[in-house]
């Protein structure tokens, strides 16, 4: 019985959603990785579909976790038991696959993050959101305009000789740059490893800074498909990278592992998960400017049919019907007794 | 003349009681906006900082009200506030606005310059004696002020709704700000801590494994620190996520430094902090850097969970110091995170690394254990 049983995990980005579904063994079942193209609310319910699709008829969700900069969206469509940021999810992830490591590195479409662990607790973490030359995204754009399939572009990497150097200060420098040693002569992988090492240089500048990298390291994130930025790395670094099998997910992944001790904790618990039915279900999103006071909010809420499911985004809670109101108490019931209330 | 002033967080309740008690006519600038912001980087550079923007925005709202004096603070070294007043003056004139700017700064370090100034903006109708008095109690209201910003940091994790908690806050600023006598002003202070007081006892004893909220320390860039509609309403925040906040600088510990040269020590004086800073920054930078390594210090030094910097982007001052921090973090062993905000900040990244701080926080503090006395937990009488 207990095997038809699952956590769900989503992770919600602006480049991608991603979706995991996780046996009460802990085991990975099934991950989807789909592209968000600004429709978040659309992608989810899809997610949704093709997960049915895939599920035996007796198969049951027991819990539900969710993260990313759409966290609160998907959690409230879903029904989720845990929201949380990128940051624990990862590292929980991270640390359930090895409880030992030390260094998470991970560059996603649009952004990237360090996160230090000792002791599998996070003990730093940065974040970068807005340089884009450190990220998938960044990787995408040159590769196109090599005219090479990305999943060529590592590969072809390792083969350089001499990588050139290019200027990886900011991703306009860096192409133009790019171009200018292209039309010296320069060989297609010394190029594409010169992309490689002035992205990891970027990254280790910008988001890594002043950071204790220590090992084991874990490479995470859609880019850690690319062997040529995994070598930079350790060229850059001198310790070896661990990839871990399901690197693309392991946002998601983290999300299913927080849901799993939620409701590990309370066997009795109920998952407020809203079926998988719920792609059927028609929801609308809307927003506007509260004009109660000068912080003038940009509240959203989320509607089916007629009813309101959830609001936020003011300051004052004064519109907040806040799903994640009690989840996000979900670590104060952890400690057996409420912070300060 | 009618005088006008920038936002500065809950500054303008002072300031308008000065003015007010000097019967100068006063335009308070509608609260720091998106519309604010949006108004002001139009005529600013590219690259001042968000400070910069905002006085901008405050003066070309205040001046649909009328307003055609204003009356800022200046500062001194390599810090560019020390001269925004002359900045702001010329941007002002060119883009057509008549203003006469009066920078409220002791020149060259003398009371008597800046006696002159106060002297020309009170008018011939006050006296001395009147404007002593005058600047004596709208001290007196911003050291209260600061005690009230205080109790609600206390209060904000430690009450279940946190909607009734900014009710009370609110409530208490427009007190405060309406109050015109000593009495009023204290009044109100007892008033706030009755009213946490009566709302703890509602929620009877607490249960066993009752925890201490966490304590974050706030350092950085005066501006940013004072006032939440830079700072991403960052002390409400984190009050909400269960954590009690105390800042490196209160409005009247400023002033009292700055304007009254430390002749007034005010709330939490920021007088120790360059001692405090002597090993890890030993010299001046301008601005608050070496307030805000000091201030580091002394935070780590009584045992905070975590500090949190926040400068707006450029902000050089603030850089030195944000390259000081980690050296703190690992003397003492505390968690320290850098934000820096600008026009652009998105309250979404924000929230994500504040939850994910707090977490970090959280998680380590797990394994500290509890076993807090209900007299530590209530506790809301300030430290
Ligand atoms: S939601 Fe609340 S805080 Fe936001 S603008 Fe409206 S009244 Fe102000």
């Amino acid at each position: 019985m207990r095997e038809d049983k699952y956590f769900l995990g989503v992770d919600v980005g602006s480049v991608s959603t991603n979706i995991v579904l996780l046996r009460s063994d802990n085991t990975v079942e099934e991950t989807l990785y789909l592209r968000t193209q600004g429709r978040p609310m659309q992608t989810i319910q899809e997610g949704i579909k093709l997960l049915r699709a895939k599920m035996r008829k007796s198969a049951e969700i027991i819990g539900v976790g969710t993260t990313g900069s759409a966290r609160q969206l998907a959690a409230t469509l879903l029904g989720a038991d845990v929201v949380k940021n990128e940051i624990t999810a990862h590292a929980v992830a991270a640390s359930r696959v090895n409880p030992e490591v030390q260094t998470i590195l991970e560059i996603g479409g649009q952004d990237s993050k360090i996160i230090i662990l000792r002791d599998g607790v996070v003990s730093d973490f940065a974040m970068n959101t807005v340089c884009a030359a450190g990220t998938g995204s960044f990787l995408d754009q040159q590769a196109a305009r090599l005219g090479i399939p990305i999943e060529e572009f590592g590969p072809l990497a390792l083969q350089a000789k001499h990588p050139v150097q290019i200027a990886g200060r900011c991703s306009v420098f860096a192409e133009s740059d790019m171009i200018h040693k292209q039309q010296l002569g320069h060989s297609l992988p010394d190029i594409l490893a010169g992309l490689c090492q002035a992205m990891v240089r970027n990254y280790l500048n910008n988001v890594g800074k002043n950071k204790d990298i220590q090992g084991p390291i874990f490479f995470q994130g859609g880019v850690a498909a690319n062997p040529g930025i995994c070598k930079a790395f350790e060229d850059e670094l001198g310790q070896p990278m661990i990839v871990p099998e399901h690197y693309g997910v392991m946002g998601a992944l983290g999300a299913a592992y927080l849901a799993q001790e939620k409701v590990g904790m309370r066997p009795e618990m109920q998952s407020r998960f809203r079926g998988l039915h719920l792609a059927e279900t028609q929801f609308q999103a809307k927003s506007f400017e509260c004009s109660g006071c000068a912080n003038r909010c940009e509240v959203v809420e989320i509607m089916q049919d007629e009813t309101s499911l959830a609001r936020w985004g003011d300051r004052c809670g004064k519109w907040s019907v806040d799903v994640s109101a009690d989840i996000r108490t979900g670590i104060k019931e952890l400690k057996g007794g409420q912070r300060g209330a | 003349m009618k005088v006008t002033f920038p936002h500065m967080g809950n500054a303008w309740i002072v300031i308008q009681t000065l003015f007010e008690s000097l019967n100068v006519e006063v335009v308070v600038p509608p609260s720091n906006s998106k519309q604010t912001l949006t108004m002001g980087t139009r005529l600013s550079p590219e690259s001042a900082c968000l400070p910069l923007k905002l006085n901008l925005g405050n003066y070309l709202e205040a001046a649909k009200e009328g307003a055609d004096t204003i009356v800022i603070t200046g500062g001194i070294g390599p810090c560019r506030f020390g001269y925004y007043g002359e900045v702001e003056r010329q941007i002002l004139r060119d883009a057509g606005y008549d203003y006469e700017v009066v920078t409220l700064e002791p020149p060259d370090g003398s009371l008597l310059g800046l006696a002159k100034r106060i002297r020309y903006l009170a008018g011939k109708d006050n006296s001395w004696a009147q404007i002593l008095k005058a600047l004596r109690f709208a001290y007196r209201k911003s050291v209260a002020m600061d005690r009230v910003e205080d109790l609600i940091h206390a209060a904000r994790p430690r009450l279940p709704i946190p909607m009734e908690t900014e009710k009370l806050y609110h409530d208490a600023k427009r007190r405060l700000a309406q109050t015109m006598s000593d009495k009023g002003v204290q009044d109100t202070v007892r008033w706030v801590q009755e009213n946490i007081r009566e709302r703890q006892e509602e929620l009877g004893t607490p249960p066993e494994g009752f925890q201490k909220p966490l304590r974050i320390g706030i350092v950085g860039e005066i501006y940013t620190i004072l006032d939440p509609y830079t700072s991403m309403g960052l002390e409400e925040e984190l009050g909400r996520l269960g954590v009690e906040v105390d800042r490196s600088i209160y409005l009247s510990g400023w002033v009292g430094n700055h304007v009254f040269q430390g002749l007034a020590p005010g709330y939490r004086s920021i007088k120790s902090y360059p001692s405090h800073a002597k090993p890890y920054l030993p010299h001046f930078v301008g601005g608050h850097g070496q307030e805000t390594v000091g201030a580091a210090v002394k935070f780590a030094q009584e045992g905070v969970n975590g500090i949190i910097q926040i400068f707006p982007l450029s902000c050089m001052p603030e850089i030195v110091a944000a390259s000081v921090l980690p050296k703190i973090q690992e003397a003492y062993k505390v968690p320290i995170m850098t934000l820096i905000v600008d026009e652009h900040t998105g309250q979404a990244g924000i929230q994500t690394r504040l939850e994910a701080f707090v977490d970090l926080l959280e998680r380590a503090d797990l394994q500290r254990g509890i076993g807090q006395t209900r007299g530590d937990v209530l506790s809301v009488e300030g430290r």
